[in-house]
């Protein structure tokens, strides 16, 4: 296995870890070998680097204490929400990293039903944020898929989707403002609690999927709206991709935008149904999930749309889910999607290169032969709806030869997503994996004008620095 | 080879359980112990990781990687949750037989384990005379549990309340039991040591209701602990000793010809007589593995043989207008291990005395997980304490469980919290409703 872990404390010194353990309290700072390499990973599959110290905030304060004193100690700093990251956000720099873990910054700090807005400390969990807000009757719609663990600071520094960004959007969407401190631990605050605000920078806006790279996140105001009152899903088979993806595009020509519109490619429906044994039906070439919610009338209409395009389409089976058991039992197949997958082999390769809705096909082709060009196990499932598709690499880390192949069809992936006009991420982000794909995807004056902004906002190099576009 | 080489050989051959984890995190979102600590190292990926890099000499502190593995309840909630399957109790405890046998048990789990629980007629008359003399020891409380404190032994149990011994023990109190031919159904009983000698009206009760539907019997007096204890500290010498002293009474009374199912009420001892007697038999007799495998189909949750093969209807069972509020709590090892979750609820509707009001979070566990209770008082307290909240909060009467172990723990966290509720088996429930 070839996994680099740095040793040894770095450059930190035993009155400094005194000087966090007297801020912090002791046991909210980790300065054990064992506790720190528990920190070397997340949930991309790269190298995992250890930090040489990690800490527990427990209030947003401290936050900027602890940027002041790591800048002032030239130490690089990684924040951590649950690291769920896909794209090694979330992974140390190096062993002179100091990771700030937001897990105990997570407070509710308000939910206001009348003005359909919430504030929140950075480690809230997303799924139980949303669920406290379901309580009060009121709806956070971003749904990424790691959200019964990711936490709202992480979410919108990735700026994560999920499946309901077609119609609703994703976390930039819902930011009304944010707190979060610079690199000489003051204080910056962006946005209001209000719908409008221009006063000053839209700085919030910066932050959001700044990956860490800009500043540390200590507050948002987030919008609520009202939920749907109805909601309606339905599976259509087709024999043939090509078909599936005019559907999606005749849907939303027909003006109607489902909340959901997942997809899940030939090879994806095989190991679900040989996985789970719920009745998918294994010669499909793509399934379309669909669900449309709003008003009573509005979600009966419209589905009597979608039905009436997927048929024009070409779809061979059409199932209307008539109940909630049924409605579960379509969901069934989109959520086992990637578990399905995943038990396949050890190592889960698992991409978000994202194309314009009508290079669907094209893209599903491109994936097909790359998967065969480079003998790879591959399955593709994902938000149709929006392009954002997610090419899952089945394999074994430890088989050297296999992996290299792996890397090699993730390139080509990538330049096959660009080629579409499409992009490298639409919603794992960019870390390090990513990181070397970006000039292509945008210039070179792009990579340039974000480093003269990270220079200008992180004089030392110390966020993140590895991430994105480097500093 | 050195110790060190023999340790990383141990788990390397469980490589392909820590390399099929995807480290999505997944396993945060139950871990009872992440609820507490918000640490990568106490969440079931974490400890994968620190396993990994142990194996591949990344980190050379083994005492490091031990130490946070026995921050983990065995609760298994991660395993229930994980997308991909990983089997990490699997992995926990031959992790832990692997780092117990490098790093040498402690003196007194190794007095415990491997001297007191391998010998039951002297764990039992330990016991005995614990029963008779442990008015000068406990401090008996006047609440709903029947709980004690124990300041003198405040060193060992802290502030907490624990169960007090029973006079009679259950097999001194019927005796050796050996079965009916002219009944349908025969089982063997294995009550389990909280059972056998700490709650003894579970045995009771178990063996009331098997009177009423008219079940034969056997329960033998020398059954050994299960091992689990043992296991769950990495003792696998002490374990197999226990293991193979219970199959020495199992061929006696041979399961294969004399009983159709061997049941307990003990979820614990169910699950280990189930699952790890036979997994963890690599190196026993050919003789010994016929004889486990015959074990392990047989043995079931007394919940599941009441409901799925006795087939107890419960169609028509109805509270009383009056009845009391009971809420129940599942037991990690019933509900996720075995499985059995609504046949404890449908089986204490028939006690018309009782209606059930759900507690929230009722599968999160209680925070007992054994020793863990011991060697992790603090977690183990603050996992209780919520659970507490969540019992408290349905303001129900009393407060069921079906593991004894769960019973104690439920019951010490009432007793520190003066919460005047009693904690019961759910097949006490069921007894009391039966003539």
């Amino acid at each position: 296995m070839d996994i680099s872990i740095t040793k040894g404390l770095g450059m930190i010194s035993k009155s400094l870890i005194a000087e966090f353990e007297t801020l912090l309290g002791k046991e909210n700072v980790l300065s054990d070998e064992t506790d720190r390499q528990s920190y070397s990973f997340d949930a991309a599959v790269l190298e995992f680097v250890t930090p040489a110290l990690v800490v527990f905030p427990t209030n947003t304060e401290q936050l900027g204490q602890i940027v002041k004193k790591c800048y002032d100690e030239g130490l690089q700093i990684t924040v951590r929400g649950a690291g769920s990251n896909l794209s090694g956000g979330t992974i140390p720099d190096s062993e002179n990293t100091v990771v700030i873990a937001t897990g105990k910054l997570n407070k509710i700090l308000e939910i206001n039903e009348e003005d359909l807005y919430a504030v929140v400390e950075p480690g809230v969990v997303t799924a139980q944020f949303a669920s406290q807000v379901a309580a009060k009757g009121l709806f956070y719609p971003p749904d990424p898929g790691s959200q019964t663990i990711s936490t709202l600071g992480g979410n919108i520094a990735e700026n994560a989707g999920g499946l309901r960004g077609l119609k609703y959007g994703v976390t930039k969407d819902y930011v009304l403002g944010l707190e979060f401190y610079d690199f000489e631990g003051e204080l910056v605050k962006s946005g209001a609690r209000t719908v409008k605000c221009v006063t000053g920078y839209n700085l919030a806006g910066m932050m959001i999927g700044s990956e860490g790279t800009l500043g540390v996140i200590s507050k948002a105001i987030l919008k609520l709206i009202p939920p749907p009152k109805a909601s309606k899903a339905m599976m259509a088979v087709f024999d043939d991709v090509q078909k599936a993806s005019e559907a999606v595009a005749g849907i939303i020509a027909a003006h109607v935008l489902p909340c959901t519109l997942e997809f899940l490619d030939h090879a994806t429906i095989n190991y679900v149904e040989e996985d789970k044994k719920i009745g998918l039906p294994k010669d499909a070439d793509a399934l379309l999930l669909i669900e449309v919610d709003g008003h009573l009338g509005q979600v009966a209409d419209e589905a009597v749309i979608v039905e009436k395009v997927l048929k024009e389409c070409g779809a061979t089976d059409i199932h209307v889910a008539q109940n909630e058991e049924e409605k579960a039992k379509i969901w069934a197949g989109r959520r086992n999607a990637l578990p399905a997958l995943a038990r396949l082999r050890p190592t889960t390769v698992l991409e978000d290169a994202t194309v314009p809705r009508s290079k669907i096909p094209a893209m599903v082709k491109a994936l097909n032969e790359i998967a065969k060009k480079y003998n790879v196990q591959m399955g593709t499932f994902g938000h149709a709806g929006d392009g954002n598709l997610h090419p899952t690499i089945l394999c074994d880390r430890r088989d050297h030869e296999e992996f290299v192949r792996v890397e090699a069809a993730v390139d080509e992936i990538f330049n096959v997503a660009l080629a579409l006009n499409g992009t490298l991420s639409g919603e794992h982000g960019i870390g390090t994996a990513k990181a070397k794909w970006m000039e292509k995807e945008t210039s070179r004056g792009t990579i340039m004008f974000s480093r003269r902004l990270r220079k200008a906002l992180d004089p030392k190099g110390l966020f993140n620095t590895q991430k994105m576009v480097g500093i | 080879m050195t110790d060190m080489e023999q340790l990383r050989q141990s788990l390397l051959k469980i490589d392909d359980n820590l390399a099929s984890c995807m480290r999505c995190g997944n396993c945060q979102a139950v871990c009872p112990v992440f609820a507490q600590t918000h640490r990568e190292a106490d969440v079931a990926r974490g400890k994968i990781v620190l396993l990994q890099n142990l194996a591949y000499e990344l980190i050379k502190d083994p005492k490091g990687v031990e130490e946070r593995l026995t921050r983990c309840l065995l609760c298994g909630a991660c395993q229930a949750n994980c997308s991909t399957g990983v089997k990490t109790l699997d992995i926990f405890v031959e992790a832990r037989i692997a780092l117990t046998q490098y790093l040498k048990l402690s003196p007194l789990k190794k007095l415990i384990f491997q001297s007191l629980l391998t010998h039951p007629k002297l764990f039992s008359n330990a016991l005995k005379t614990g029963s008779v003399f442990q008015g000068l020891i406990l401090r008996k409380q006047k609440n709903a549990q029947h709980t004690a404190t124990a300041p003198l032994l405040k060193p060992f149990l802290g502030g907490r309340y624990v169960p007090t011994l029973p006079s009679k023990q259950l097999t001194q109190k019927y005796g050796v039991l050996t079965g009916d031919n002219t009944k349908q159904y025969n089982v063997i009983f294995y009550p389990g040591c909280m059972s056998e000698k700490i709650y003894t009206q579970i045995g009771d009760a178990v063996l009331k209701i098997l009177r009423h539907y008219k079940v034969g019997v056997i329960m033998p007096d020398d059954f050994s602990c299960c091992g689990l204890p043992a296991l769950a500290s990495g003792d696998k010498i002490g374990y197999d000793t226990l293991v193979k002293n219970n199959i020495k009474v199992f061929e006696r009374i041979d399961p294969e010809n004399s009983a159709n199912y061997i049941v307990s009420a003990c979820p614990s001892c169910t699950e280990t007589l189930h699952k790890w007697w036979t997994q963890l038999s690599e190196n026993y007799s050919e003789k010994e593995k016929e004889k486990l495998k015959a074990i392990s189909v047989k043995a079931i949750d007394m919940h599941t043989f009441l409901y799925d093969i006795l087939k107890v209807d419960t169609t028509n069972a109805k509270a009383k207008d009056n009845a009391k509020v009971i809420t129940y709590h599942d037991s990690c090892h019933l509900k996720k291990s075995l499985g059995v979750a609504k046949e404890v609820r449908e089986l204490m509707k028939l006690n018309e005395n009782y209606i059930l009001k759900e507690m929230a979070e009722s599968d999160k566990c209680c925070g007992c997980g054994g020793s863990f209770t011991l060697t992790q008082p603090e977690l183990s307290e603050a996992i209780g304490n919520r659970k507490w909240q969540n019992i408290v909060n349905t303001g129900a009467d009393e407060v069921v469980a079906a593991c004894p172990a769960c019973m104690m723990q439920i019951a010490d966290m009432l007793g520190r919290h003066h919460t005047n509720m009693k904690i019961r088996h759910s097949l006490e429930i069921l007894a009391e409703s039966l003539d």
